[in-house]
C-alpha cells in the first residue's frame, strides 16, 4: 500500500493529481481524510529542485554495449537510453499507461486496429520535430530481423502501419487488448527516421541529451532545455557510472561518490539500511527465479515426478536465505500480484514431504539421481537455492543431485538444452505477454517445452477479450494449468533493491516495472 | 656489428615470431571455447534464425582459417578491425584504455620500485635484525593477501572509515592530472602492496649474496659506512637479478591486474579484455592479447639486455 501511496504523493507533487482525486483515492485505501489532506499539502509543497549533477552507480554494464536501443540487454544501457530517449508509451508505477510521444490511443471494437495520436511540438535533440513517420520507422526497424531487436517478438504481430498527420495507425495480425502495454517495451525508443541511418546516434527526445558515452564505463548527459514534460529532467547533468563490483558500488554510495545504486546484495541489505545517509528501497517486481524442467524429456515427462519436485521445495526458507527476505514466494506459475487481473485465490503450494514422497513413488522413477544444473550466474544465489532444494528434496526421499556448471556459456550450453536447470525471468507488463513469451506451444522461448492445447486456446481467447471479468477467469484457469501440469518450479519472485542517499535525493518512488524506477530514476528524481 | 646490437636484433626478431605464435594460440583458444559471439550476444534470447542472421552479419559463417588469415592480413597493414559486438573501432578503443593501463602501472611502479630497492637495501643492511624482520613480515603479509581482499580492505579503510579517497577509479579525458592521481590512489596502493615483496626480497637476497665477497670486506676494512658499501659497491654488482624481477613485476602491472581493475571499475585494458572474452569477440581478444604479449616480450628483452650491459663479463665476451 505504501508504494501506491508514494506514487500518489509523487503524482500530486508533479501536479498530475488534483486535491479531490488525491483525497478520494487515498481515503479509499484507508487513509483518514485529515491525514490525506495534510499529505496532499505536503506533497504539493515539496517542489522538485532544479540543477546539480545526479550521479548513478549501476551494475550491469559491459564494454561491449552500444547506443542502439534495439540491442539494449543490461541495466546500464537500459537506464542510459531512458535518459536520452523517449517512447511512444511507458508504464506508470500503478500499472497504467503513461502517455509519452503518444498522447492518446483508441482501438477498433475488435482491438485489432489501434490509433495513436502523436504529441505535437516535441523535438529530437538534433532539433527536428518528432513525427508519426519517425515512430512508424522506429517500429519498422524493430520488425526487421537484421536489427536484432530484443523487441522483435513484440512488434512482429503488427502487419500494417500507417502514418497520417499526427495519427499513427497500427493493424495487428490478431486481436490484442494489450497492445499499448506491449509498446512500453524499453527497446522501442523513438529515433529520427527510425534510426535506420545510424542506430547508434544516441539522438532522441528524452529529458536529457547525450554528451559522452564510453561503453562499459560511463554516460554523461545534459538537460534537454526543450523537453516537453516539466516533471522529468530536474538535475542539469546526469552521470551514469558502470560499477559492476558489489563492494565498490556499495562503498561508492556510502562515501557519496554516487547518489543512487542498483542491486544491493540481499546479504548486506539489512546492514546497509543502518548506514548513515543511506536508504534501501525495495520494489516488488514481476521478475522471478526458476528451476525449469523440459516436460518432453525423461524423467520430467512424468507429471507425478514434476509434482513431487514442486512439493519438495521449501519456498519460505529460500526467500529468507537466498533473497535475504527481499522477495516473495512463488506458486509455480509466472504471475504475481504485480500483474493486472491476478487471481489471488489460487492456493499457495507449500513444502509437503509426505505428499512429495507419495507423488514420487507414484511416478515409478527408478531411483537414479535427478540432475539439476545450476551456475552462480543463473540468478543471484542460484547455487545456494539449488542446494537448499536438494536438501529439502532429500528429506522427502527424492534423489535430487546438483551439477555445478560454469557461468561462461551457461545460456548456450545448459539453458534450453539440458532438461533441468536453474534460470530466471524478468517480468512482462501483462499476463498475456508473459505467457506468450514462454508458455505458448509455439513460443520461441518456451524453455519448459510446455505444449497444452487448452492453454493455447485460453490464451488466444483472453487476448481478444475486452471484458476484464471474463479475462481474469481465463487467466486464472491458465495459471492452474501451468501450476499443476507445467515444467516450471517457481519458488520465488525477487525484488528490485536499490540504494539512495536519502538526504540528497528527492522524488524516489518504488516502481515495480523495472529496476531504478523503471530506468527513469535519474530524470524523475532531483537533488534536494 | 657490436655484439649487443646483434643480440638486440636477434631478440627482437625472435619476439616478433613469438607474437605470431601467440596470435595463433589465442585464436585457437577462443575458438575452442564453447559457444560463439552470436550465441554470447543473444544469450537467453537466441533463436536459430536470429543466430544465423547474426553469424552471417559478423562473418562468423566463414571457416576459421579464412577468418584468422584475414585478421592477420589486417594487422600486418595496421588495421585491427572493429569489435564484433558493438562495431567500435578497436584501435581507437584500445588507445585510450592502453593509456589508462600504462598510467596505473606507471604510478604503481613509480612508488613500488624505488620503495622495494630502498627497503631491500635496508633489510640487507640489518639482515637478521628487527628492521629486516619487520620489513619482511609486512611485505610478505601484503603479497599473501589475494588482490581483491586487499582491495576491499583499502576500500573499507580509506573510503568508509577514513573517507579520504573514492572507491570508483573511473578516469576520463578532460580530468586534470591531479584528479586522475586521486582517482587511481586506491588501486595504486593495492598494486604496490602486491608487487613490493617480490622485488624487495630479490634486492635483499642479491645484496646479501654479494656482501660475502672479499672486496666488500676490503671496503669494510677501509672504514666505509655500511649503507655506502651497499649502494656503491654491493648494489651495482647485484643489479642483474633485481632487474629481471623488476621487469617481471612491471609486466604484471600492465597485463595482470584485471582483478584490481574490475574491483575499482578502472576503465583499462584488463576489464575490456574480460568483457570481450565473455562475448567471444575474437578481434578484440586478439588485439589485446597481442598488446599484452608485446609488453611481456618487450620488457623481457629490455631486462636481458640491461642485465648484460650491467655485467662487464657479459658486456665484453672473449
Amino acid at each position: 500500500m505504501s508504494e501506491k501511496l508514494d506514487w500518489m504523493v509523487a503524482r500530486a507533487r508533479a501536479g498530475k493529481m488534483s486535491r479531490r482525486e488525491f483525497i478520494g483515492r487515498t481515503t479509499a485505501m484507508g487513509v483518514s481524510a485529515a491525514l490525506a489532506s495534510a499529505l496532499f499539502t505536503k506533497a504539493a509543497m515539496a517542489e522538485p529542485k532544479k540543477g546539480g549533477t545526479i550521479r548513478v552507480g549501476l551494475a550491469g554494464g559491459e564494454s561491449t554495449n552500444t547506443l542502439d536501443p534495439a540491442l539494449a540487454a543490461s541495466v546500464v544501457p537500459q537506464v542510459g537510453n531512458a535518459q536520452w530517449g523517449e517512447q511512444l508509451v511507458d508504464m506508470n508505477p500503478d500499472g497504467t499507461i503513461d502517455f509519452r510521444i503518444g498522447e492518446e490511443v483508441s482501438s477498433s471494437p475488435d482491438s485489432k486496429v489501434w490509433t495513436f495520436k502523436i504529441r505535437q511540438g516535441v523535438t529530437f535533440s538534433d532539433g527536428k520535430p518528432v513525427t508519426a513517420e519517425d515512430v512508424m520507422a522506429t517500429f519498422k526497424r524493430h520488425t526487421d530481423e537484421n536489427a536484432q531487436s530484443g523487441a522483435l517478438g513484440i512488434v512482429k504481430g503488427i502487419t500494417d502501419m500507417k502514418a497520417e498527420g499526427d495519427k499513427l495507425t497500427l493493424t495487428l495480425d490478431a486481436p490484442s487488448a494489450d497492445l499499448p502495454y506491449l509498446l512500453t517495451d524499453y527497446h522501442l525508443i523513438i529515433q529520427p527516421g527510425g534510426g535506420y541511418d545510424n542506430p547508434n546516434a544516441g539522438i532522441g527526445a528524452g529529458p536529457y541529451i547525450l554528451e559522452t558515452f564510453e561503453p562499459g564505463v560511463r554516460y554523461v548527459l545534459q538537460k534537454n532545455p526543450n523537453h516537453w514534460d516539466p516533471n522529468m529532467g530536474h538535475a542539469d547533468t546526469v552521470e551514469i557510472l558502470s560499477i559492476n563490483d558489489n563492494t565498490a558500488r556499495t562503498a561508492a554510495l556510502q562515501s557519496g561518490q554516487v547518489h543512487m545504486m542498483n542491486r544491493i546484495d540481499p546479504k548486506i541489505a539489512q546492514l546497509l539500511a543502518g548506514a548513515p545517509g543511506v536508504e534501501v528501497r525495495r520494489a516488488v517486481g514481476r521478475g522471478h527465479y526458476v528451476f525449469i524442467m523440459h516436460v518432453d524429456k525423461a524423467p520430467f515427462d512424468n507429471n507425478d515426478l514434476r509434482t513431487a519436485l514442486k512439493l519438495a521445495v521449501k519456498r519460505d526458507e529460500m526467500v529468507e536465505k537466498v533473497l535475504g527476505g527481499l522477495g516473495s514466494v512463488g506458486n509455480d506459475f509466472p504471475i504475481n500480484a504485480a500483474y493486472p487481473l491476478f487471481d489471488d485465490t489460487i492456493p499457495q503450494r507449500t513444502y509437503d514431504a509426505a505428499a512429495a514422497k507419495a507423488a514420487y513413488d507414484k511416478s515409478g522413477h527408478d531411483g537414479s539421481p535427478i540432475i539439476l544444473r545450476t551456475a552462480p550466474g543463473a540468478f543471484p544465489g542460484a547455487v545456494d537455492a539449488a542446494n537448499l532444494f536438494a536438501a529439502s528434496a532429500k528429506e522427502a526421499g527424492i534423489p535430487l543431485q546438483i551439477q555445478l556448471e560454469p557461468d561462461d556459456g551457461y545460456w548456450t550450453n545448459v539453458w534450453n538444452v539440458q532438461p533441468f536447470c536453474a534460470s530466471y525471468w524478468g517480468g512482462r507488463p501483462t499476463q498475456d505477454q508473459m505467457y506468450s513469451t514462454a508458455y505458448l506451444s509455439t513460443a520461441e522461448w518456451n524453455d519448459t517445452k510446455f505444449k497444452n492445447a487448452k492453454f493455447d486456446e485460453l490464451l488466444m481467447k483472453a487476448r481478444a477479450e475486452l471484458d476484464d471479468t471474463k479475462r481474469k477467469a481465463d487467466y486464472s484457469e491458465m495459471a492452474y494449468i501451468v501450476r499443476d501440469e507445467g515444467g516450471l518450479i517457481l519458488p520465488m519472485f525477487n525484488e528490485f533493491v536499490a540504494g539512495i542517499r536519502a538526504a540528497e535525493i528527492g522524488g524516489w518512488i518504488d516502481d515495480p516495472n523495472a529496476e531504478m524506477m523503471n530506468y527513469r530514476a535519474p530524470s524523475k528524481c532531483w537533488l534536494v | 656489428m657490436h655484439p649487443i646490437l646483434k643480440l638486440l636484433v636477434q631478440r627482437i626478431a625472435l619476439g616478433l615470431l613469438l607474437l605470431l605464435a601467440v596470435s595463433a594460440v589465442i585464436f585457437l583458444g577462443v575458438e575452442a571455447l564453447p559457444g560463439d559471439t552470436a550465441q554470447a550476444i543473444l544469450g537467453q534470447s537466441a533463436t536459430p534464425q536470429a543466430l544465423e542472421n547474426l553469424r552471417a552479419q559478423m562473418g562468423l559463417d566463414q571457416p576459421a582459417l579464412t577468418r584468422y588469415f584475414s585478421w592477420l592480413g589486417g594487422v600486418m597493414t595496421g588495421d585491427l578491425g572493429k569489435a564484433l559486438t558493438n562495431g567500435v573501432d578497436i584501435a581507437q578503443a584500445i588507445g585510450q584504455r592502453l593509456g589508462n593501463t600504462l598510467f596505473l602501472a606507471g604510478c604503481a611502479a613509480a612508488i613500488a620500485v624505488p620503495l622495494a630497492l630502498i627497503l631491500g637495501a635496508v633489510a640487507a643492511r640489518y639482515a637478521g635484525r628487527w628492521p629486516d624482520k619487520v620489513i619482511s613480515a609486512v611485505t610478505l603479509t601484503t603479497i599473501s593477501l589475494p588482490e581483491f581482499v586487499a582491495a576491499y580492505f583499502v576500500i573499507y579503510l580509506l573510503t568508509i572509515v577514513f573517507p579520504v579517497f573514492q572507491p570508483v577509479a573511473i578516469v576520463f579525458p578532460g580530468m586534470s592530472f591531479w584528479a586522475k592521481l586521486q582517482a587511481v590512489a586506491l588501486p595504486v596502493i593495492v598494486l604496490v602492496m602486491v608487487v613490493l615483496a617480490h622485488m624487495m626480497r630479490m634486492t635483499r637476497a642479491a645484496i646479501l649474496n654479494v656482501m660475502q665477497s672479499a672486496y666488500i670486506e676490503t671496503a669494510e676494512l677501509k672504514g666505509l659506512s655500511p649503507m655506502t658499501i651497499i649502494w656503491k659497491h654491493a648494489f651495482p654488482n647485484a643489479i642483474a637479478p633485481v632487474i629481471s624481477v623488476v621487469a617481471i613485476n612491471l609486466a604484471y602491472l600492465v597485463v595482470g591486474v584485471v582483478v584490481v581493475e574490475v574491483v575499482f571499475s578502472y576503465n583499462a585494458l584488463g576489464q575490456y579484455l574480460v568483457d570481450h572474452v565473455t562475448k567471444r569477440d575474437l578481434p578484440v581478444v586478439q588485439a589485446v592479447g597481442l598488446i599484452f604479449a608485446t609488453v611481456y616480450i618487450g620488457l623481457n628483452i629490455i631486462a636481458d639486455v640491461t642485465a648484460i650491459i650491467a655485467n662487464p663479463r657479459l658486456r665484453h665476451p672473449k
